[in-house]
């Protein structure tokens, strides 16, 4: 299973779905994580965390940690695109 | 005035969306700032500009109306409970599609609702439009253009508003498949068909989401809740995902859709001013020296040249002899003392009650409004730094350290502002927007040594230890240390387990706010400090003043003046009686006592004390734990004001308070007593008691996290 923390900088990813439960998953939801949602990852925070994402249009900030709970497409036909 | 009913303004919108910026344009500076019942979350309401009967209310900035964060509970009580007459809300143009979530859960209230987009003018000069007919279409409510920085589209957008106010309700969007719509249906029908219409379609929507606080105040059944289930489930499978997964999804969905008919973007991969700015700012090698160089500026302009001009300008002049106005050499102005002393003799007023006046009242609270010029240079750098955004990039990159200790990124300026003096440091300690990471850090600024320690630490340092550098050294190592080990302990405490909010957070775009909306922030919280702080600081100097001039000499009691001895004084007798707690920790001696007590009104007051009594028959040992002592222990009382007013509740100041006089206790113990043992005085039974105490601290530090370790299980077991 790839998730978002094991995205390279600089990648396009999609999400296939969020684990986890309770407020950090509502949270992720609500700032516009959902399925299929296309995420760049654009840089890493200079102390190696927290991870800077570009999606729908603006920039949010996540731990590594809570990022393992985003679930991502396989890359197959990804690059087609 | 006719008697009219009042139209209540309800103000929504995201963070960031520039909701406070019109709130301040629709209401001028017809405010009224409180807190929201039970929370730190704050609370505005104001006049509309000429319409004596128009309450808006700005409602804390919401992504979504979960019911996770404190802002979000406000906000969705709020709405749900009060019932405005009509919702204001405030979307960022330039990011349409987060922000539209928020007004689709907006839309499903039952009241009637008036969108207005922000910042067209930045959307105009970026090329881009956005088709307001159309999304107004969509939404089936009315749509309107504004930008609030430049305060046009204001007054349109308040009477779209009024105009609604007494109109329908917003039609609840039917925005979701097949599948979610049917539960949907048959949720509103089991449970709250008899409430009214317009609320229907929310608490059903609450109920398929599961959400506990909606299922407990509708009081449902075990039984109807089985049976509500069974249609949740059935929507689950089919659509294979969770419930409140389906709603958010679906909510996306539709706003894409609603986004790509009604919105062009012109320029499409380019990187925005705002990006080149990153490039830099958050840079890999750049960011931390900018930060270091950024938070210098701070504190150099705050809190060394401009603020201490006006702070010494203020304790020198306006609270001392006098000044010169704007530097003129024939305008002498003497300063408050002098001019309250002259009326004072003038109507021959008692000595005791001149004294009062000008030594208790006007010194005590001259001392702390001293502070005053700082804390505005302070809030205004401030205020600066979180609307341009740069706040938040503080926080991105400053996280990884200040996490561990249980703290935020932006702790980090409360801590250094806290070197100059404690007060502002509290208080700057507002835009950390996490209740614990906040409460952690009011806690915790304090223990690094602030300005008014700086003198008592040159004291004891050239008085009994011939001045050596290592002691101040010593001493910010201290307040570091400090810091980290009680984030570190308090972190795994029951009072800040469980309340651990994730860390996902908005990187706004950088913009330039304008100097009308960054004064107002800045007098807002100074003005807040002078009102709450100043009122617990007069009550105390009032009442340090009494017990250090009162007291007995030859026999009788009352107010004796210069003839009263410290050590005859109430203080004095209180210090005698008290003495004995600070036996174990080296300086069980009334002139200490009294001197720890004269400085919770300023920590500057100790040299004082001592400046009359010498160091007889302290040891070096003892004095450098009466010296830590009163680094680590309870703050003046001016920053325990401050504590009080960020805090907001009686309950977390005290908490704060005896953490701190606990810890310093416990710190100075094991150093009198380790210190005792070390320079060959044997075990005896005090230390073992401080050897206790060091037991205690290596468990509570070193014990695990229970939160995280359930966190860790459950993710581990899904």
């Amino acid at each position: 299973m790839r998730t978002l923390k094991d995205a390279k900088i600089g990648e396009r990813v999609t999400v296939k779905r969020l684990n986890g439960e309770g407020p950090i998953r509502r949270r992720i939801m609500d700032m516009g994580i959902t399925k299929g949602v296309e995420i760049y990852v654009r840089k890493v925070a200079p102390l190696g965390d927290p991870l800077e994402l570009t999606l729908r249009g603006y920039e949010l900030t996540l731990r590594r940690a809570d990022a393992e709970l985003i679930e991502l497409a396989d890359r197959d036909g990804k690059e087609e695109r | 005035m006719a008697e009219k009913k009042q139209i209540r303004i309800a103000l929504v919108g995201n963070p960031n969306s520039g909701k406070t910026t019109l709130f301040n344009a629709l209401t001028g500076s017809n405010q009224f700032v409180g807190n929201w019942p039970g929370v730190t979350v704050e609370k505005k309401e104001g006049k509309l500009k000429g319409r004596e009967d128009v309450i808006v209310t700005d409602l804390p900035g919401v992504y979504s109306l979960s019911p996770y964060t404190p802002e979000e509970v406000v906000a969705r009580n709020y709405l749900i409970e009060e019932d405005p007459d009509v919702v204001l809300n405030i979307i960022d143009g330039t990011n349409l599609e987060r922000n539209l979530y928020l007004t689709t859960q907006v839309l499903e209230l039952g009241i009637p609702v008036v969108v207005a987009i922000n910042m067209m003018d930045v959307v105009r000069k970026n090329k881009d439009s956005i088709d307001t007919q159309k999304l107004s279409k969509a939404l089936r409510c009315t749509v309107v253009e504004i930008s609030a920085q430049k305060e046009t589209g204001i007054n349109e957008a308040a009477e779209a508003a009024i105009a609604a106010a007494g109109g329908e309700a917003a039609t609840p969007l039917h925005i979701f498949s097949g599948a979610t719509e049917h539960a949907l249906a048959h949720i509103e029908e089991a449970t709250v068909h008899d409430l009214s219409d317009l609320k229907q379609r929310w608490y059903a929507i609450k109920l398929f989401e599961r959400d506990e606080r909606v299922i407990a105040k509708l009081g449902i059944t075990d039984r109807v809740r089985e049976h509500i289930e069974k249609d949740i489930r059935a929507a689950e499978r089919e659509m294979d995902d969770d419930a409140d997964s389906i709603i958010a999804n679906e909510r996306y969905e539709y706003i894409g859709e609603v986004v790509k008919t009604c919105y062009t973007k012109k320029r499409r991969g380019m990187d925005s001013t705002s990006d080149k700015i990153d490039r830099i700012v958050t840079n890999r090698f750049l960011a931390l020296p900018i930060f270091f160089l950024v938070m210098f500026l701070v504190y150099f302009i705050s809190i060394s040249t401009v603020g201490a001009w006006g702070t010494n300008w203020a304790n020198e002049g306006l609270f001392g002899e006098g000044f010169y106005l704007f530097g003129i050499k024939d305008c002498w102005i003497p300063g408050i003392p002098v001019v309250v002393g002259d009326l004072l003799d003038a109507v021959n007023c008692a000595g005791w009650l001149r004294s009062l006046i000008i030594d208790g009242i006007i010194g005590g609270v001259g001392s702390v409004l001293g502070f005053v010029p700082q804390m505005f240079m302070l809030f205004l750098f401030l205020a600066f730094l979180e609307a341009c955004g740069y706040m938040s990039r503080i926080a991105f990159v400053m996280d990884r350290i200040f996490r561990r200790f249980g703290l935020s990124g932006k702790s980090f300026i409360p801590m250094l502002i806290g070197t100059g003096c404690g007060v502002p440091g509290i208080m700057a300690s507002r835009t950390i927007e996490n209740d614990s990471d906040r409460r952690m850090t009011i806690i915790t600024t304090t223990f690094i040594p602030c300005g008014a320690k700086l003198p008592v630490i040159g004291l004891i340092a050239s008085a009994m230890f011939g001045g050596a550098a290592w002691v101040a050294t010593s001493c910010y190592f201290a307040g570091v240390g400090a810091v980290i080990i009680s984030g570190i302990i308090l972190k795994k405490t029951k009072m800040f387990a469980g309340e651990a909010t994730p860390f996902v957070m908005e990187l706004p775009a950088y913009h330039m706010p304008t100097p009308k909306n960054l004064l107002h922030s800045m007098w807002e919280r100074g003005f807040a400090f002078i009102k709450k702080a100043g009122t617990i600081i007069l009550v105390a100097s009032i009442v340090i003043w009494l017990g250090s001039n009162f007291g007995t000499v030859d026999g009788s009691f009352g107010y004796h003046g210069d003839a009263l001895d410290l050590e005859d004084s109430v203080l004095g007798m209180i210090a005698r009686a008290i003495a004995w707690i600070f036996v174990p920790i080296g300086f069980g001696n009334v002139r200490e006592t009294i001197a720890t007590l004269m400085g919770l009104l300023a920590k500057e007051e100790i040299v004082g004390v001592f400046g009359v009594l010498d160091f007889a028959g302290l040891t070096q040992l003892a004095a450098y734990s009466f010296l830590l002592f009163n680094l680590l222990c309870a703050p003046c009382f001016a920053a325990i004001g401050a504590i009080r007013r960020e805090m907001n509740s009686a309950k977390w100041t005290w908490f704060a308070i005896g953490y701190q006089c606990t810890f310093a206790y416990a710190v100075c113990l094991m150093v009198y007593q380790f210190g005792l043992l070390f320079t060959g005085n044997g075990f005896t039974v005090a230390t073992g008691f401080a050897t206790l105490v060091f037991a205690t601290l290596l468990y509570l530090f070193f014990r695990p996290n229970q939160t995280e370790v359930k966190k860790h299980a459950s993710v581990a077991g899904k």
